[in-house]
């Protein structure tokens, strides 16, 4: 069908303000977080109701035409990305908390709510939601759920899939599920793990049910100085090799501190390699003990210097510098390119040499800001696009990093997601076989294949494009099935 | 010579070809559970060891064959554990019988369910294709995340292999409370503390005795102990184990064992049942002769669902589905196991 005809199409069925197709009108939403890739959508649909949801769903569906969910758009892999000739589906409409249920501490909310509001809306019950992104005040628990969002307390409260409990899911044939229950488990396969980080490619999430857990007594940070980054490697190595499962473990190297003081004066040492931030929380007891026990196995590690946060204001300053890493850069540099790659924590002192060198082969710089305690890193390369060639050096470098990851027995992507970015690396995760399931998980879905195609899982044509997928002699294996 | 899992995979094949369904078995201790296994026997036993297990990492990987208990020893050994406390069932429990039926013991409404530590899965699908999701890492968001998916599908997606879990340190000091309590009381407690910052690691109440575990750092779990009051139950690894294993009186009855998974302040079940109350007043276990259909509106009026555990007519097992529910299932069966060879029926019919 033409272009014109799913304008007309929504434009008949729903009110003026939902539908936008002037081309400033769609300029917002030409990209998400990930602003190197950037296009403009056919058109852009941002619904007021349940129903007119369900319309554009079925529209879509009934003309073959593809659809982009979106949050708050603050994605960094490029998953809210539109296509030309598909509709965006905004929710950003859906930004009501519905219900708190304090007996249960379970919060019922639409996607477009921030997360940072559930936990707002809950403190005064003593109640908080736990994952916390650092994007927190900004993107939007639909979002979250789409790409499994993890934050810095989820070395000890877990990611978004461990802290939700029901999704409420339009299917592109605007069919409702209801995915989970309000108890702890449901009936039948876990199709709350499938949504879960299923960035937008299995079905439309319009309600979510969040567990909420009770605010900690206290938490204080621990600020660990170290003269090398190996040093503050074998640190985090330490700490959990000592039972302790901190509420967060962040490391911070040389460059990203020194980026940061100039920033926000957070008190950082500017002279220390690394510094790690510790957070401990529970009864005021345990918080006294386990700082002792912190205490003591970076001093072992061999930190030139450790504080301990005396107050709130001081806990809340020492995460002020943490919170404004990724600013801080943009400061620094005309662009950055975060990178988001899980590896064991037994390897973090030699991924992290290994990612130095090739900063220096590339001649690109390198900060590191990232979740240590999870062994989640977030290398950010400094670039300038308006350099001829450097946006396709960095992505090359980006990609040897994530490539490092997988080799070491790690993976692409941690918590950002596949999106658009990552999808010539899941080549080299995933063989044929493998991806080959996933598409047929898919299409058990999405059988038209509208919802955010080209995302996330890669055609086999396009690894063996990319060159990575392993084709013997030529042959794809089972060259009879049908490739999705 | 042909590996274990090349023999599986020529199983399989040879299985998918002919469509003639398998029945996956390990140490045999969940037998009882779901509906009835039809087909030729297939045994993972025999495909065991730990694979790989790094106690820094707070992760271990094994074969689906190894047992149960040698894989709980090997952590131990260490000072850690699986945090979520499996039910074994049996001396015949495996890891892969554990993770296919998703079992989670006490400790699970504190510290999570099985699938909540699943972190990878080397699997085989109904076409005989060796696949791996997830890894090894905390966190990993690259593709479907299939591999929580198939913890507790019952083997009718894919025969486990391979299975990577997160641990956890043993708390240092653990202790229970035994407090006179009715079950209303004891549920309203339950939830008020769930609500507050306290080492919480357990909630149960069989008739008028509500058990509270306390786990986490002496001083801590020593002060919590003393805001909750009650007595300290002297023998309290035994009581959770029982509790755990259905080795307590209660279960000890020729009715069927009904479980119902709801909201946790949902009040105690005015039914014809005798009732015990575990994971904090999530999971209640029902030892009850009511039809099936008066045990799932229950439920399902409270936010839940309700299981035959034990007992009764086991070709009615699991809360029906709804019926766009149950048409997504039989499509994701297909993607999986397009023959319909793996443990079918074994869950619903027809899946
Ligand atoms: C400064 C900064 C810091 C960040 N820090 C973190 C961090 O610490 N941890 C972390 O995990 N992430 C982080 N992120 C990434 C990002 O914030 C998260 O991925 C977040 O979950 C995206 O939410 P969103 O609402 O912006 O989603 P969008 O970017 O709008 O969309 C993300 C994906 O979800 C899909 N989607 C959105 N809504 C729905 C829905 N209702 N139904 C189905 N699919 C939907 C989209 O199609 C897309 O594929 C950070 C980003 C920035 C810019």
């Amino acid at each position: 069908m033409s272009d014109t005809t799913i304008i007309d199409l929504l434009r008949e069925k729903l009110p003026t303000e939902c539908v936008l197709s002037e081309a400033e009108e769609l300029r917002p939403y030409e990209c998400d977080g990930l602003s190197a890739y950037r296009r403009l959508p056919l058109v852009v649909v941002i619904p007021k109701t349940l129903e007119q949801v369900q319309t554009t769903l079925k529209l879509c569906a009934q003309n073959g035409v593809a659809v982009v969910a979106r949050g708050a758009g603050t994605g960094l892999s490029g998953g809210a990305l539109p296509l030309t000739d598909g509709v965006l589906l905004s929710m950003a409409r859906f930004n009501r908390i519905l219900a708190i249920d304090t007996a249960n501490r379970t919060a019922r909310v639409q996607p477009g709510v921030t997360n940072l509001s559930i936990s707002k809306a809950a403190a005064p019950h003593g109640l908080y939601y736990a994952p916390d992104p650092s994007s927190q005040i900004a993107c939007s628990i639909g979002g979250n759920v789409a790409e499994n969002a993890g934050g810095v307390h989820c070395l000890k409260y877990g990611l978004t899939v461990h802290n939700i409990q029901q999704v409420e899911v339009l299917t592109i044939d605007g069919e409702h599920l209801t995915v989970g229950s309000q108890a702890l488990d449901s009936a039948g396969y876990d199709l709350l793990a499938l949504m879960t980080g299923s960035e937008g490619l299995l079905g439309l999430i319009t309600e979510i049910t969040v567990k909420l857990l009770p605010l900690p007594e206290t938490a204080q940070v621990v600020l660990a100085a170290f003269a090398s980054v190996e040093a503050a490697g074998t640190a985090v190595t330490a700490i959990i090799a000592n039972g302790i499962i901190p509420a967060g473990l962040e490391l911070l190297d040389n460059p990203a501190i020194r980026a940061v003081e100039q920033f926000v004066h957070a008190g950082y040492p500017e002279d220390a390699a690394a510094i790690l931030l510790c957070e401990l929380d529970g009864t005021a007891a345990d918080v006294a003990t386990q700082i002792e026990r912190v205490s003591g196995v970076f001093r072992e590690a061999g930190a030139t210097e450790l504080r301990v946060s005396r107050d709130d204001a001081e806990r809340q300053r020492f995460w002020a510098g943490r919170k404004a890493a990724f600013p801080a850069m943009g400061r620094l540099s005309p662009d950055y390119y975060c990178m988001d790659g899980t590896i064991p924590r037994r390897h973090l002192s030699r991924v992290l040499a290994e990612i130095e060198r090739m900063s220096t082969e590339y001649g690109l710089p390198i900060c590191n800001v990232f979740h240590a305690g999870d062994g989640n890193l977030h290398p950010l390369i400094l670039y300038d696009a308006n350099q001829p060639g450097e946006l396709e050096r960095t992505e090359e470098l980006g990609g040897k990093i994530l490539e490092l990851c997988v080799a070491v027995g790690g993976t692409i992507t941690g918590e950002h997601g596949v999106g658009m970015e990552k999808i010539n690396q899941m080549c080299v995760q995933f063989n044929a076989e493998e991806l080959t399931q996933l598409h047929a998980v898919k299409h058990a879905f999405d059988p038209q294949g509208l919802l955010n195609p080209g995302k996330a899982i890669p055609t086999l044509h396009r690894c063996a494009e990319f060159g990575a997928m392993h084709i013997h002699q030529g042959q794809l294996p089972h060259p009879e099935l049908e490739r999705f | 010579m042909m590996t274990l899992v090349e023999s599986f995979q020529d199983t399989l094949r040879a299985a998918a070809a002919t469509g003639t369904p398998v029945s996956i078995r390990a140490g045999g201790s969940k037998s009882f559970y779901g509906r009835p296994g039809t087909g030729t026997g297939f045994s993972v036993a025999e495909y065991t060891g730990i694979i790989d297990y790094s106690p820094t990492e707070l992760v271990i990987s094994a074969r689906a064959g190894t047992p149960l208990a040698e894989l709980e020893a090997a952590l131990a050994k260490e000072n850690q554990m699986l945090p979520f406390e499996p039910p074994h069932f049996g001396p015949g429990a495996t890891l892969g019988g554990t993770i296919a039926c998703g079992f989670s013991g006490p400790r699970r409404p504190y510290a999570g369910a099985a699938r909540d530590h699943v972190l990878g899965i080397t699997c085989l699908n109904g076409r005989g294709e060796r696949l791996r999701f997830g890894g090894q890492v905390m966190k990993n968001v690259a593709g479907y995340d299939i591999s929580r998916t198939l913890t507790g599908s019952l083997g009718t997606l894919a025969v486990l292999l391979d299975i990577t879990l997160k641990v956890l340190p043993r708390p240092e000091t653990e202790l229970t409370l035994s407090l006179e309590a009715s079950p209303e009381q004891a549920l309203e407690w339950l939830n008020v503390w769930a609500g507050q910052p306290l080492p919480l690691s357990g909630g149960g109440c069989i008739g008028k005795q509500l058990m509270v575990r306390l786990s986490g750092f002496e001083q801590g779990v020593k002060a919590a102990a003393q805001r909750l009051g009650g007595d300290e139950l002297a023998a309290a690894d035994s009581f959770w184990q029982d509790l755990r294993e259905q080795r307590h009186p209660f279960f000890q009855d020729d009715r069927p064992l009904w479980r119902l998974s709801v909201p946790p302040a949902t009040a105690a079940f005015a039914l014809e049942a005798d009732e015990l109350i575990d994971w904090g007043g999530a999971q209640r276990w029902l030892k009850t002769s009511l039809p099936a259909q008066i045990l799932r509106d229950t439920a399902a009026r409270a936010g839940g669902h309700a299981t035959r555990f034990r007992g009764g007519n086991r070709d009615d097992v699991f809360h029906p589905l709804d019926p766009a529910l149950l048409a997504l299932h039989q499509r994701l069966k297909a993607s999986f196991d397009p023959a319909g060879i793996l443990n079918p029926g074994r869950m619903y019919s027809g899946i």
